[in-house]
């Protein structure tokens, strides 16, 4: 047995959950004076252990969805709740990794991935061995007395991984974790994603403009629309896994949700080509 | 840098001070200027000499550097507690920040009769005084340093659910760590100036600037260009230790253009 999955099992018993409920949730912002609506009545259910991917444009709200689920926007309408209790500000419950790998420059990877622990309500011996376990679980075996400005952009960003999954929590949203890494990188680190989830048995959603990411990721890829960022069409992918890019479902699919986004842009509510920058 | 290369710069440094030190001593012996006002090197060394024997240049270096040291110990302490207060809460920042900043035009020398008649003229106003040069850079580059700190990094503190001290000491703290060890530099160096203006301006005491006052009471030039040499190699030498500690202190530097 992984000591990852034993020491989940030790400090919340409980667990396993990781059910997230979006209600007609609705924000805006204000821009040079003038409001900008970002979400307008956005609803949508996410299963526990479920992969959800979150598709569009930019402008189409994506991120700010996410960063309402993870509590960093407090004022929206509408409701988040996840597994039944509404979300008020962040919780060790919700782990984010953002774009940027956001690691403290002055920290090694282990003090990095150790700060996400700071609250944990485990013993001193627990938090070390979280620590290592995490970074042996994102591959960062040897780097954990590295500085960040030592490691690859790949690297840094497994480093963030491991550090939005210390906290063990039932839900990781990612936004657009490898949106700035090379080709080569992202398709391994987007195996390595499909692995840790498996493995971990945990709720994610992955913000993503790249539709080959979105279809060999996600058990359901939720299509937004831009101005104002909406629903427009869910996909759900029984592919079994682990999948490989070359799957005739895959590409059959993918292929479906580039017509739809297609779709979206000849009726003219997008106007952002799909996979232009963030 | 290699050996030669390094050396190289040791000479290319040495030449401007070695090239003074020769004018100085031809301009003295050829009659050029009047030895009562600029002694002969020989002078001034068998001053320091003399002074060294007796103990009393060492005693004079040594109370300065005392009263240097509490009073940059006092003053950039108290420069870091009120620098942490301004950084990190607004209102005290938008009351006191405009405030402080038209205080700070203020000449340092012109605070020393206020000082004198509030705390007395004896070790107390000198160290009151020299706390002050010391905690107004700690003040206003320990500010800067928190305020520059990256919104992205803050962000990660709230995923984290961190308290208002964890956020000092993990994040605020750490991002401005560059800046407060300049301001921390600087104030070594403007307490070592006002160690010297202190002596130099509130009552005789021992210390340098007791001893250059001496000099020139009597008189006598050497011991005069003797203090100032001392007062400028100290100087010196707690800027490059200054500077060598802050390399030392800082491994992630080379990392500041990274989130």
């Amino acid at each position: 047995m992984n000591v990852a999955a034993q020491l989940r099992t030790r400090a919340f018993p409980d667990q396993g959950q990781g059910r997230l409920e979006v209600r007609n949730v609705s924000k805006s912002f204000v821009v040079n004076g003038a409001p900008v609506e970002a979400l307008r009545d956005v609803s949508l259910d996410v299963a526990a252990g479920e992969f959800v991917v979150l598709l569009g444009p930019s402008g189409c709200g994506k991120s700010t969805l996410l960063r309402l689920i993870a509590g960093l926007e407090p004022e929206f309408r509408g409701s988040i709740s996840q597994d039944g209790d509404a979300i008020a500000g962040t919780s060790l419950d919700r782990g984010i990794v953002f774009q940027e790998p956001r690691l403290f420059p002055w920290a090694t990877v282990s003090q990095n991935v150790a700060l996400g622990l700071k609250n944990a309500p485990l013993s001193e011996r627990a938090k070390r061995e979280a620590v290592a376990a995490h970074i042996a679980l994102v591959g960062l075996d040897g780097f954990a007395q590295a500085y960040p400005h030592q490691l690859s952009g790949g690297m840094a960003q497994r480093a963030a991984i491991a550090r939005g999954l210390v906290n063990r929590p039932r839900l990781l949203l990612l936004d657009e974790p490898f949106g700035a890494l090379d080709a080569l990188t992202r398709a391994r680190l987007q195996v390595e994603l499909q692995r840790i989830w498996a493995h971990e048995r945990i709720t994610m959603v992955l913000v993503t403009h790249d539709v080959d990411e979105a279809v060999l990721l996600g058990d359901r890829v939720i299509v937004l629309a831009p101005r104002p960022g909406r629903v427009s069409r869910i996909f759900a992918i029984s592919a079994p896994r682990p999948r490989s890019r070359t799957d005739d479902d895959l590409v059959r699919i993918r292929n479906d949700i580039l017509r739809a986004l297609g779709d979206g842009e000849e009726d003219g509510s997008g106007g952002t080509p799909i996979g232009g920058p963030a | 840098m290699s050996g030669s290369a390094a050396l190289g710069s040791l000479g290319r440094g040495l030449v401007l001070p070695v090239g003074l030190l020769l004018t100085w001593e031809v301009a003295s012996h050829s009659g050029l200027v009047n030895r009562q006002f600029l002694p002969p090197l020989e002078h001034v060394g068998a001053t320091a000499w003399r002074e060294l024997a007796s103990g009393e240049l060492l005693e004079a270096l040594a109370a300065s550097l005392r009263r240097d040291l509490l009073g940059f110990v006092f003053g950039s302490g108290a420069g870091v507690l009120i620098g942490l207060l301004l950084g990190l809460s607004t209102i005290a920042d938008r009351v006191v920040m405009t405030w402080f900043n038209g205080l700070k035009q203020i000449a340092l020398l012109a605070w020393i009769p206020l000082i004198s008649l509030w705390f007395g003229f004896d070790e107390m106003a000198k160290i009151v005084f020299i706390g002050l040069a010391a905690a107004i850079p700690v003040i206003l580059n320990l500010v800067e340093g928190i305020h520059a700190t990256s919104r992205k990094l803050v962000e990660v503190g709230d995923v984290f659910r961190f308290n208002r001290v964890q956020f000092i000491l993990f994040v605020y703290l750490p991002a401005a760590m560059p800046s407060l060890l300049t301001g921390l530099h600087l104030a070594l160096i403007y307490a070592w100036l006002a160690t010297i203006g202190a002596e130099y301006f509130m009552a005789a005491g021992p210390g340098i600037g007791g001893l250059i006052i001496a000099g020139r009471e009597r008189f006598e030039m050497d011991l005069v260009m003797l203090g100032i040499l001392v007062v400028g190699s100290v100087g010196f030498l707690v800027d490059r230790g200054a500077s060598w500690l802050e390399q030392r202190l800082i491994p992630w530097r080379a990392a500041s253009a990274q989130v």
